[in-house]
Order: C-alpha cells, then sequence, then structure tokens
C-alpha cells in the first residue's frame, strides 16, 4: 500500500507575485543561514532565510520588470540575476549589503535563462542568448570579455535559444554547451572550436527546459506537450535518443536533476511537481499543492543529505519547500 | 440444323418448340432447373454443344422468346455461363433484345442484383454486344436522370435503376468512358438535381452514390465528386457492386483474363503484409525483459493514484453560462458550459425565467466551436429545456425567428423540433418517482382554488358512506397514477397559432410555398404533432379549426412529403378533437376534407 505523497516542508508566502526563478544557497558552514534566492515577476529578487522562514532583503535591480533567473557566483554573497529589463546584475551582498556591483546589457529580449560555469578559481563562463535571434553568446565573468558567439549555421532555422547548460566533464577539461532551441532541438557546442558537434531533434514543439548529467553523459528535457525527452551523448559526441516519458498533462517549465544524480523534479503547468528516479525514469511522486502553474524547481546544495530540500516556485504567488527523498 | 460428331446433321427447331411452349405456360422453373444446369456443364468446354445451345433459343418463335429469355437470365448462375449459353441472341434476335435491354431493366424492376448482374455482364462479354451495353447505359442515364420519374417513380424501381447503372459503370472500359463522356457528365449533372431536390433521404443518396461513382469514373485523376452521407448497409451494398469481382471458375476468353490477371494480384500482397507484421512482434518483448533485470532503486514509489488529467470546471450560474456562451475565448470552459447548461437550466428554473429569452436566442444561432462529441444533441437540449421552462415568451421568440429574414433552413428546422419536443414534454404528467418540485405539481390543490372546505365535505361524505355500507370484499386497491395539469394546455395555442400565421408570405431567404416545401412538408408534420399533443386541452377546438382551414389550402401540393403531412394532420384532428366538437364546430371543413380523401 502506497504512502500518500507528503506535504510540504513549509510553505513561503509574501512575494505578492509569481516566482519564476530560485537558487538555493546552503552549503555554508555555521554560523552561516541556508539561504534560498528567488526571482518574481514584480523586479524583485527576495533573499529567504531558511532557519526564520522569512525575507531578509528584496533587492530591486531590474525595473520592476520580471526577474527570471538567479545563480550564485561561488558563496552566497556573489549573486547573479537576469531580468527581463535586458539585464544581467551581478550583487555583493556581503555584510549586509545589497548593491549592484556590475551589470551586463544583454540587448536581449528572450526568456532564455542564462548558464553559470566555474572553470578556475575566480573566473565564470556565463552562456546567454544574445542579441540576434539564434545566437548565444558566452562571456568571462567577472571580465565581461566575450568567449565566442555560437551561430547556427545559416538555414538551420532554429529559432531562437529557450534553454541553456554549460558543462565540463571534469574541472579543466573543456567546456561545452547543451542549448535547446525553439524549434524543438537540441544542440552540443563546442565553445572553443565555436562548432556544433551535435543536434538530436528531441520535440515538436520548443524545448522549454532541459538539464544534463555530465557522469552518465545523459540529459532530458522537458516542452509542451506531454512528453519528456531522455537522450544520451555517445563517445563520438553525437546526441542521440535514449527513452520518452509520457506525461498525464502537458507543459513542463523547469526540470532540474539532484545533485546527487538519484532524482529529478519536473514543474509542470498543470500546477503539480513530479518526481522521477533519473536511473530509469521510475515515477517516484506526484506533489499536488500549487494551484497554478509551477514555474520553476530547485533543489538544495546541503552538505548533510539529510538536510536536502526542494524548493518549487508558482504563479500562485507561493514557494513550496519540499524534504523528499531524503534518506538515499 | 447444327452438326454433331459422326457428320450426321440433324435439326432442334422441335425441341426450341417444346422448351418455347413449356416456358410460356409458367413452368420455367421446373424445366429450366433441369435444363439449365446441364447445358452449362456440356458448354463448359464443349464448343459443339454451345452452339447447339445457341441455335435452340434462337429457334423459339417470338411470342415464347421473352419467357425463354427470362427463364435462362434468371437461372444461370453468371454471366460467363448466360454468355456461352444465349450467344448472340440479343443482337440476332429483336425481340429478344427488347426483352434484356428494354423491359427487364426500365420496365420491370423485380429482379435481384445477380440477375442484374448476370444481364449486364452478358451484354459486356462480346464485342457485339458491347454496343448495347453502352446504350443500355445511355437509356438508364436517361430515366435517372429525368426528374419526373425521380418524382413519381416507386423507391425501390429507383434503387434497381440504380444499381443497375453502377454495374454497367463497372463494366465500361477506357476507351468507351472516353468517348461518352460529355453525354456522362451532362446526365450525371441533370440527375444530380433531381435526386438532391426530393424530400426523402433514401432517393438524396442514392443520387449521391451514383453521382459519386459517375465521376469517379470519367475522373480518374484530378478531383472527384465527394458527399457526405451515412454509411449503412444499402450504402455499401452499393458500393460494392462498382468492384467487378473475378468470375468463379476459370473462362477461356479475352475479357476474362484481365480479371484473372488482377485477382492473382491481389493474394500476394496480403501475404506480404503479414509476413512484415510478424518481425516487429517479435522484436517488442526483448527489449522489455532487459528492463526488468536491472536491479532495482531503493527508492519506494509515493501513491500517484490522485494523479489524474486536468479538468475545467464548469459555471455553476445561468448568468454565467449566458456569458461563457457569448464572449469568452476560454474553449475548455465553453465546451464544459455546453456539457453542463440542460442540467442547469432545469434545475433553477427561476433564474432561467428571468433570461429565458436572452438564452434562447443564444442557443439559436449557437455554432459548433470546438468538437464536442453530440453537439446538436446538446444544445437542442438545452433549448427544450429553456423552452419547458418558460414557455410563453420562448415559444413566442421561436415561432417568430422561424419567420424571419437570414436563418439557414436548418435553423428552422431545428425550431420546429424543439418546439415539438417541448411540446410533447409538457404534455405528459410527471411520472411519480420522479424528483418532486416543491408547490408546483401537486395536482387537484391548484385546480381547485378554493379553501379546504370543499376537501372537507368530501372527505366526510365519503365517511359516512362507508361507515353505512357493509362491504363483502374490498377488490385489489390500485396505485392511482399521478396525475398532473397539462401544463400544454396553457401554452398550446402559444406554439400553434404564430406558425400556421404566415406560410404563405414570402421572404427573400425562405420561401414556404415555393423552393422550400422540404420545409413545408416539416412545419405540417409539426403542426400535427402539435394538435395530436393538445388532446384534452382547451384550445382544441380552434386549433382543429385552423389546422383543416390550412390543410384545405395546401391540398394539391405537388410534394409527396407535404400531402403525406397534411393527411398525418387530419388524422391528428380527428384524434384530438373531440367528437361532440367535431361534429358541431367543424361540420363544414369536415365534409370538405372526407370529400377531398375520397
Amino acid at each position: 500500500m502506497a504512502l500518500p505523497p507528503p506535504d510540504p516542508q513549509f510553505v513561503l508566502r509574501g512575494t505578492n507575485a509569481a516566482i519564476h526563478t530560485l537558487h538555493f544557497s546552503c552549503g555554508g558552514q555555521e554560523p552561516d543561514v541556508p539561504i534560498l534566492f528567488s526571482g518574481s515577476e514584480n523586479g524583485f529578487v527576495h533573499v529567504w532565510n531558511l532557519k526564520t522562514h522569512r525575507v531578509d532583503a528584496a533587492l530591486d535591480g531590474h525595473g520592476r520588470r520580471s526577474v527570471y533567473c538567479v545563480d550564485t557566483m561561488g558563496s552566497k554573497d556573489r549573486l547573479l540575476s537576469q531580468g527581463r529589463d535586458q539585464r544581467i546584475c551581478l550583487w555583493d551582498l556581503a555584510e549586509g549589503r545589497t548593491s549592484v556591483t556590475d551589470s551586463v546589457f544583454t540587448e536581449n529580449v528572450g526568456f532564455c535563462r542564462c548558464s553559470l560555469l566555474k572553470v578556475a578559481q575566480g573566473r565564470w563562463l556565463m552562456a546567454m542568448a544574445a542579441k540576434a535571434l539564434e545566437e548565444v553568446q558566452v562571456l568571462e565573468l567577472p571580465s565581461k570579455m566575450s568567449v565566442c558567439t555560437l551561430k547556427p549555421e545559416v538555414g538551420a532555422k532554429l529559432g531562437m535559444p529557450m534553454c541553456l547548460k554549460l558543462w565540463q566533464l571534469s574541472c579543466g577539461s573543456q567546456p561545452l554547451l547543451l542549448a535547446g532551441y525553439e524549434d524543438g532541438s537540441v544542440v552540443l557546442w563546442n565553445l572553443s572550436m565555436r562548432k556544433a558537434l551535435s543536434q538530436l531533434v528531441c520535440h515538436p514543439e520548443p524545448v522549454m527546459s532541459l538539464d544534463f548529467d555530465s557522469e552518465k553523459a545523459k540529459g532530458i528535457s522537458g516542452s509542451s506537450e506531454k512528453v519528456l525527452s531522455i537522450w544520451s551523448l555517445n563517445e563520438q559526441q553525437n546526441l542521440q535518443v535514449y527513452k520518452t516519458q509520457k506525461l498525464v498533462n502537458a507543459g513542463i517549465s523547469d526540470i532540474a536533476i539532484r545533485p546527487d544524480k538519484k532524482i529529478l523534479a519536473t514543474a509542470g503547468w498543470d500546477h503539480r511537481i513530479r518526481i522521477f528516479g533519473w536511473k530509469k525514469m521510475k515515477p517516484l511522486a506526484v506533489l499536488d499543492f500549487h494551484t497554478a502553474t509551477v514555474h520553476c524547481v530547485s533543489f538544495s546544495d546541503h552538505k548533510n543529505p539529510g538536510e536536502r530540500l526542494l524548493a518549487a516556485g508558482s504563479k500562485d504567488h507561493r514557494i513550496s519547500i519540499w524534504s523528499i527523498y531524503t534518506q538515499t | 440444323s447444327c452438326f454433331i460428331p459422326g457428320g450426321l446433321d440433324c435439326s432442334i427447331s422441335f425441341v426450341s418448340h417444346v422448351l418455347g411452349k413449356v416456358c410460356i405456360h409458367g413452368r420455367q422453373k421446373e424445366l429450366l432447373s433441369v435444363l439449365v444446369p446441364c447445358l452449362t456443364d456440356l458448354t463448359k468446354s464443349d464448343c459443339i454443344w454451345q452452339r447447339i445451345c445457341w441455335q435452340l433459343v434462337e429457334g423459339v418463335p417470338d411470342r415464347w422468346m421473352e419467357a425463354v429469355v427470362l427463364g435462362f437470365v434468371q437461372r444461370a448462375p453468371g454471366a460467363d455461363v448466360l454468355s456461352r449459353l444465349l450467344g448472340n441472341l440479343v443482337v440476332k434476335n429483336k425481340k429478344a433484345q427488347f426483352v434484356v435491354t428494354q423491359k427487364m431493366l426500365l420496365l420491370q424492376y423485380c429482379h435481384t442484383t445477380a440477375v442484374l448482374q448476370n444481364l449486364l455482364g452478358y451484354l459486356s462479354l462480346d464485342s457485339l454486344r458491347r454496343a448495347l451495353l453502352i446504350k443500355v447505359l445511355q437509356e438508364l442515364l436517361e430515366t435517372w436522370g429525368s426528374s419526373s420519374a425521380v418524382k413519381h417513380s416507386p423507391p425501390e424501381q429507383q434503387l434497381y435503376i440504380s444499381k443497375a447503372i453502377l454495374i454497367c459503370l463497372s463494366h465500361l472500359k477506357e476507351p468507351e468512358t472516353e468517348s461518352c463522356r460529355q453525354e456522362l457528365l451532362t446526365s450525371m449533372m441533370e440527375g444530380v438535381k433531381c435526386h438532391l431536390d426530393s424530400s426523402l433521404p433514401q432517393i438524396r443518396r442514392l443520387g449521391m452514390i451514383v453521382a459519386e461513382s459517375i465521376s469517379l469514373k470519367i475522373n480518374t485523376d484530378g478531383p472527384v465528386l465527394k458527399f457526405q452521407y451515412e454509411e449503412d448497409d444499402e450504402t455499401r451494398e452499393l458500393k460494392s457492386l462498382l468492384v467487378q469481382t473475378p468470375p468463379c471458375c476459370v473462362v477461356p476468353g479475352l475479357p476474362d483474363d484481365d480479371r484473372n490477371e488482377k485477382a492473382d494480384a491481389a493474394p500476394p500482397v496480403v501475404l506480404e503484409s503479414n509476413q512484415k507484421s510478424q518481425p516487429a512482434a517479435a522484436v517488442m518483448p526483448d527489449e522489455e525483459s532487459d528492463a526488468e533485470l536491472d536491479s532495482d532503486d531503493d527508492l519506494i514509489p509515493y501513491d500517484m493514484s490522485e494523479d489524474k488529467e486536468l479538468k475545467t470546471k464548469a459555471p455553476v450560474y445561468i448568468r454565467e453560462c449566458i456569458e461563457v456562451l457569448t464572449s469568452s475565448e476560454d474553449v475548455d470552459k465553453w465546451e464544459a458550459t455546453v456539457k453542463a447548461l440542460e442540467s442547469l437550466v432545469r434545475k433553477n428554473p427561476a433564474a432561467t425565467r428571468e433570461v429565458s429569452v436572452e438564452l434562447a436566442k443564444i442557443l439559436l444561432h449557437l455554432e459548433e466551436k470546438t468538437c464536442v462529441e453530440g453537439f446538436v444533441e446538446l444544445r437542442q437540449r438545452a433549448q427544450v429545456a429553456v423552452l419547458t421552462t418558460d414557455p410563453v415568451p420562448v415559444a413566442k421568440y421561436l415561432t417568430s425567428q422561424f419567420y424571419s429574414l437570414n436563418y439557414s433552413l436548418r435553423q428552422r428546422m431545428d425550431i420546429l423540433d424543439v418546439l415539438v419536443l417541448a411540446a410533447q414534454e409538457l404534455s405528459y404528467p410527471k411520472s411519480h418517482g420522479k424528483t418532486k418540485h416543491s408547490g408546483a405539481q401537486k395536482p387537484c390543490i391548484q385546480l381547485l382554488p378554493e379553501s379546504d372546505s370543499s376537501k372537507d365535505w368530501r372527505r366526510i361524505v365519503d365517511e359516512r358512506i362507508k361507515s353505512k355500507t357493509r362491504r363483502f370484499a374490498t377488490g385489489q386497491s390500485q396505485v392511482e397514477l399521478v396525475s398532473g395539469p397539462n401544463k400544454f394546455s396553457s401554452v398550446a395555442g402559444h406554439f400553434f397559432f404564430p406558425l400556421i400565421q404566415h406560410f404563405d408570405r414570402p421572404l427573400t431567404t425562405f420561401d414556404l410555398l415555393g423552393e422550400d416545401h422540404f420545409v413545408l412538408g416539416r412545419l405540417v408534420h409539426t403542426l400535427a404533432v402539435l394538435m395530436y399533443l393538445a388532446v384534452n386541452t382547451v384550445a382544441v377546438t380552434t386549433m382543429g379549426k385552423a389546422l383543416l382551414e390550412f390543410v384545405w389550402a395546401l391540398r394539391f401540393h405537388t410534394d409527396s412529403y407535404v400531402r403525406q403531412g397534411l393527411l398525418s394532420c387530419i388524422s391528428s384532428v380527428l384524434l384530438g378533437v373531440p367528437t361532440e366538437r367535431l361534429l358541431e364546430d367543424m361540420t363544414e371543413e369536415i365534409l370538405e376534407a372526407q370529400s377531398w380523401l375520397g
């Protein structure tokens, strides 16, 4: 007899706007407080204290335009946020400050979340959608130097990039970029050669979100239809479809694989969060709490496995925090 | 005379005479049931016997030829057999030609499809006879296309002629089709028009099928005519006539070779497809067994039985329904509203009465936005519900719209259907067992508005009688059926009279007495039903009188569907109006009707 799905551990309210992006920063040592960053449609980035469950700070850096991506660079004091005002802001949050130290003007009016990758101590690569329709630009941070611009070949008709993921097999090896496009295909780019290594048509509709497991060389992507597509990368760096997973209701906004690569979570347009086992895509749970479409899911980076959390932000102005499958 | 082996000469004219005489006396069955199989076997491969057979039938005198030919055509097991037995009789003998090409096809229609196949196949099998086949097809098409034939001949005959046409088409070869393409096209266009004009659905369908088949034949490449109609056994049978099946036995001769080759080609294709499906089925089980062998994770799934597809909620208020139906962009909500509307209307009669006319207007104009199953029925039931909840204003609205400009025929007929269904519902008492509506349904109390004293005296009298009579036995007590007042009585007039009012006033888009006689037919039938349902109501006499006058005005209408309706009107009047009223108030009309019917 299967147990009914668990309730959220707690629910964060108070943003008064739809939440589009979440990011945990819980890896710090005591007395550091575990933090959750959330970006909302009203342009604020809220810094949630996960001990008191209250907002510690509300950062207003995007002119009240929706914030759709937040990420940290190394520690919780260095925050990056991306908004619909065509800007990516770098924040300094140490010692209670809330100031924007730098910003990048992307000239891109889309919704594509940028992707960060640490390549060396103090050096980051950031991939983002560029001004031209089909292009992806990679910058080095904090110097803001352009590393390369990835242009698909003429006539490829990929449409705009929808989601990006920078990764490297191990520290120091070649950085590669996986990009999901509007025509439903996922392309693997080699940054140094500025060339597309492989392209795979995963969905008939735009790719809404993707995530990649570099250890197993397997990735997953979701779209506006009822199917999740799981694909793998073989030795020749070619993408091939591994399997597909059918869903009950159509529409996926976000996918996240837990850092220990055991489970993954999907945020659905049907207001539900679905948990699958990553090894064989075994459906594990359906978390039905939100009353509007769930925009984002994120796993925490707690050092202690028992404290790991899953957060989901939705259009109904709530962030639900779940503690699920923490024993493995 | 003919030759037989051994060089002997003989004449079989005597046998022909006997054959003819026996057939004309009506003994075809006994004689031919023996003769035909015999001859079939003998002529199978023996040319001499074939010639003997031909001599036999050619020798039959003209006055008996018809009976013999008829018998042979009916008895022969196939067109090829008939060809062997009769040879070119139809070409050589005028009487036989008349029987085969005219009498059996155009003047009679009692023969089965198999007989038709025999006959027309026989005509197609020899080059000398093919000219007759073309001639036959032309004459059949002429009959098929003549509007008077379509109007006045019985449906069975029309079916027969259609079958004959289809079989002829199936026998036509390319060069022949080319040469008479123009004629086929012209006759098809004329014929289609007459058929589609008819009020009987069967005739329309026949017209559609034949036209489609002709179009298919003459336009082998390029767009063909395609009608929409319901498929059933008859249409499938008709369509199957277009395809020639190969003969059961192998017969030497050129035309048959084509058919045999086609028959050979068909089986290998079937085998191939069977083989392909086999390997595909074999691959699947392997993949699944692989998956089972992997060690399972130690992650235990939670209960996911609540995970179902999302459903949009239907509105719960009538005014909300109106809003959704008129202005909502959300198609899911629109669909849910359409499905829930009828029950909402019935559950909230008071709320419906406030907006009844508006709702009726919306429903009348409601178009199918998404692919809802049973949309037409849902809309109709909602309309009936609205009409029964608030009969007078809605009936007024619907009957006035019936005669207004710019409605399609379909919408006008929908109005008639809704009126009839609502009238039926209103006139039948609510059966016991249904939910009681508070107050409105109690019989007796509603009809007698006076106080309880009237009931009291009855009760007192009953008791007194009961106490004073000795009962020997009480019969089985019967449950009295709950009776309710006939709700239709107060509104019957509102349904009936507006419909009858303007039938002779033509509008620019709607002319009941002219082109739209189909709607007139439906109107007449509707009036008959309304009349019948108005039995025992107060207005029934006036209705009856008006209806008889209406019938009198239309009694010579050309469309048979309309005349059928008029007859049913008269029957309704006779059934509905009580006899005394009939004789007193409507003597004139009754006498007139009597004289017309008689």
